[in-house]
């Protein structure tokens, strides 16, 4: 695949801020519009976009960890944050919060944790659908 | 806790095996351990129902009406009990017969994530959350019916999609109808708060979105005609868990809105389910009658022995309900079993077709007998489980007055004996065709073990079933009563919410 040299530098600059973008989104999320999901398909935006620019197997490079193994731990992440309650002695999925404030991010809670696999999950899935049909199409 | 547990340990097991994507050894050992894991699990759970009435989980801490609740009564206690067997029968037998190909791609973790959903929507007290379970089971048997990807595979598995999509459709609408009309969507707040509105016509509409929605999960008449369309492409094991359970799943939620939410107008809606249920069972035997495939026999009598679990439904009667509850537990089991003798027969012959198939019984006797237990007990035969089933709903036919139906579920026993003759008479008995091509079982012996393993498992429960009746009676009964008396279900779920 021919990639412009216009976009493969852009890129270079787009990737961090799309990706601290998706950060962004994924710690406000609790509490104000953003989320694990929005966050996620960001991320994988700024994937998607390095794919085009360089080419599927560059991606998978820069990724550097296989799709189907991020939403594994994506999924593992989210069963954890559930069963974390009960070490705190509460039932299932309910949700637990630290008492101090972490300046910049903010209350820290096993919502959280589920956002971050919730994030993992949805990175994994889109990319691992993106990187197969640009497969295809090579 | 315990009501939680059959819902995340095949999921917890299921991201496992994930993480392990190119091991497939792991991933057979790991089903094993996770199936094991699921009936201690299910047994747990019912010996807990049994013992102190209905559970009621609350998750998140979040109280009903508001959060999302899942509630175990004996009924679904009793479908759990049957699905973790189900599950671990077929975990058994894909050892021996599921390919290597499919194992890379995943048909474990699928398998468990199945289960998941399966059990899911057995113990969701949230209407809405059934429609999410539904969803999670469709998925997960969409891949496994397409997974290999053979064009009468996918012909199949694009007919079985659609129509459940159209369900889903139609049930997230009826479900969206309701929440305007009750402004809730847990069950038991709905059953305490639909009486009170003052718009009868509207509810039996609504009602009946459900029952088509449900129909067409479970194979109802009209409404059917996906199964035999998808239910014979897939391989034995697949076959066998989504003809013993998934319909089952549609007849649970049937018996579950119809006993609990939709009893406002029983007049109308359950003779409408008994009409159905007279012509589900009628038009499957006779659908049945007219093949020549093993699998296809059996796809179509699966249709008509939903006709029976209905038709208990419609009777509403607590012994009809009861009846219909041990249908259900002895048709799992009994039509599990069938489809994996069926795969056993393909697996010698290499073929469904019984034009092909013939003198069986003289290689493998055994295998004739463990065809003829399930087969009789399909079609009644006492003292088999099936007999007890039957009896149960003709006898609360008969005590209701209702020949009609009576008369029909009788006259489809007596088709069901003759089809089951016909495939004993094809594939066991006649003389083999001279072109047989395959007429040994290849594999090793461990295979041959592994593949029987599960069929002996479940002949073995049917015959329990049938010399020792009694104790499944006895909750099969009790499941009905705790059907039939909402107010324990609704005292139960939203009981815990004023503490």
């Amino acid at each position: 695949m021919k990639s412009s040299l216009i976009l493969a530098t852009t890129v270079k600059y787009i990737i961090p801020l799309l990706l601290i973008f998706s950060f962004f989104l994924l710690l406000r999320g609790h509490n104000e519009p953003g989320g694990g999901f929005a966050g996620g398909l960001v991320a994988a935006a700024a994937y998607a976009l390095y794919a085009i620019a360089n080419g599927v197997e560059e991606a998978e490079k820069f990724l550097s960890i296989e799709p189907l193994k991020l939403f594994s731990f994506g999924l593992l992440t989210a069963l954890i944050s559930a069963l974390l309650p009960l070490l705190a002695g509460k039932p299932f999925m309910t949700g637990v919060w630290l008492d101090n404030k972490i300046p910049v991010i903010g209350k820290l809670g096993t919502p959280i944790i589920f956002d971050v696999g919730v994030y993992l999950l949805v990175l994994g899935v889109s990319t691992k659908i993106i990187f197969s049909l640009a497969q295809e199409e090579e | 806790m315990l009501l939680v547990l059959p819902i995340i340990s095949p999921f917890f097991f299921a991201i496992i095996m994930m993480l392990f994507w190119n091991n497939t050894k792991a991933h057979r050992i790991i089903n094993l351990v996770s199936s094991a894991a699921s009936i201690i699990f299910a047994v747990m759970l019912f010996s807990n129902v049994n013992n102190s009435g209905i559970q009621v989980f609350q998750v998140g801490s979040w109280q009903a009406p508001f959060g999302i609740s899942l509630v175990a009564d004996l009924l679904s206690a009793i479908m759990i009990v049957i699905t973790s067997v189900i599950g671990f029968s077929t975990a058994v037998y894909s050892l021996a017969t599921i390919d290597h190909e499919r194992e890379k791609f995943g048909f474990y973790p699928l398998l468990q994530t199945l289960l998941m959903g399966i059990n899911g929507a057995f113990l969701t007290g949230d209407i809405f959350n059934l429609y999410v379970w539904f969803e999670v089971m469709l998925i997960s048997s969409f891949v496994l019916l397409a997974l290999g990807g053979r064009k009468k595979q996918l012909e199949g598995a694009i007919k079985y999609v659609t129509l459940n999509l159209l369900s889903s459709a139609l049930f997230l609408a009826g479900v969206g109808i309701l929440y305007g009309l009750a402004g809730t969507l847990n069950m038991a707040d709905l059953a305490r708060k639909l009486p009170l509105i003052d718009n009868p016509e509207m509810l039996t509409l609504v009602s009946m979105l459900f029952l088509i929605a449900f129909g067409i999960k479970s194979a109802v008449f009209p409404l059917y005609f996906w199964l035999p369309a998808s239910y014979h492409t897939p391989p034995a094991a697949v076959s066998a868990i989504f003809a013993g359970l998934l319909t089952k799943v549609g007849v649970y939620s049937l018996m579950r809105v119809f006993t609990l939410i939709f009893i406002n107008d029983t007049d109308f809606t359950h003779t409408i389910i008994l009409v159905i249920a007279g012509f589900t069972m009628l038009s499957g035997v006779l659908g049945a009658a007219s093949q020549m495939d093993i699998r296809k026999i059996l796809s179509f009598h699966i249709i008509s022995q939903i006709g029976y679990m209905i038709m208990g439904l419609g009777l509403y009667s607590p012994l009809a309900i009861a009846g219909g509850i041990f249908y259900i537990i002895h048709h799992i089991i009994v039509k599990t079993n069938l489809f994996l003798v069926g795969g056993a027969i393909s697996k010698i012959r290499g073929t469904y077709q019984l034009k092909k198939l013939g003198g069986l019984y003289k290689l493998y006797p055994i295998l004739g007998l463990l065809f003829l237990i399930p087969a009789l007990s399909l079609a009644g035969i006492p003292p088999l489980s099936g007999f007890w089933a039957k009896f149960t709903v003709v006898k609360a036919g008969l005590d209701l007055g209702e020949f009609t139906i009576v008369a029909v579920s009788l006259f489809v026993g007596l088709l069901t004996l003759f089809s089951m003759t016909k495939i004993w008479n094809e594939a066991f008995w006649k003389d083999a065709p001279s072109e047989t091509i395959g007429n040994k079982f290849s594999g090793s012996n461990t295979q041959k073990a592994i593949l029987f393993l599960p069929i002996v498992l479940l002949a073995l429960i049917t015959i329990t079933i049938g010399f020792y009746m009694e104790p499944f009676f006895d909750i099969a009964q009790q499941a009905s009563e705790q059907l039939l008396n909402p107010n324990l279900y609704i005292d139960a779920v939203l009981g815990v919410s004023n503490e």
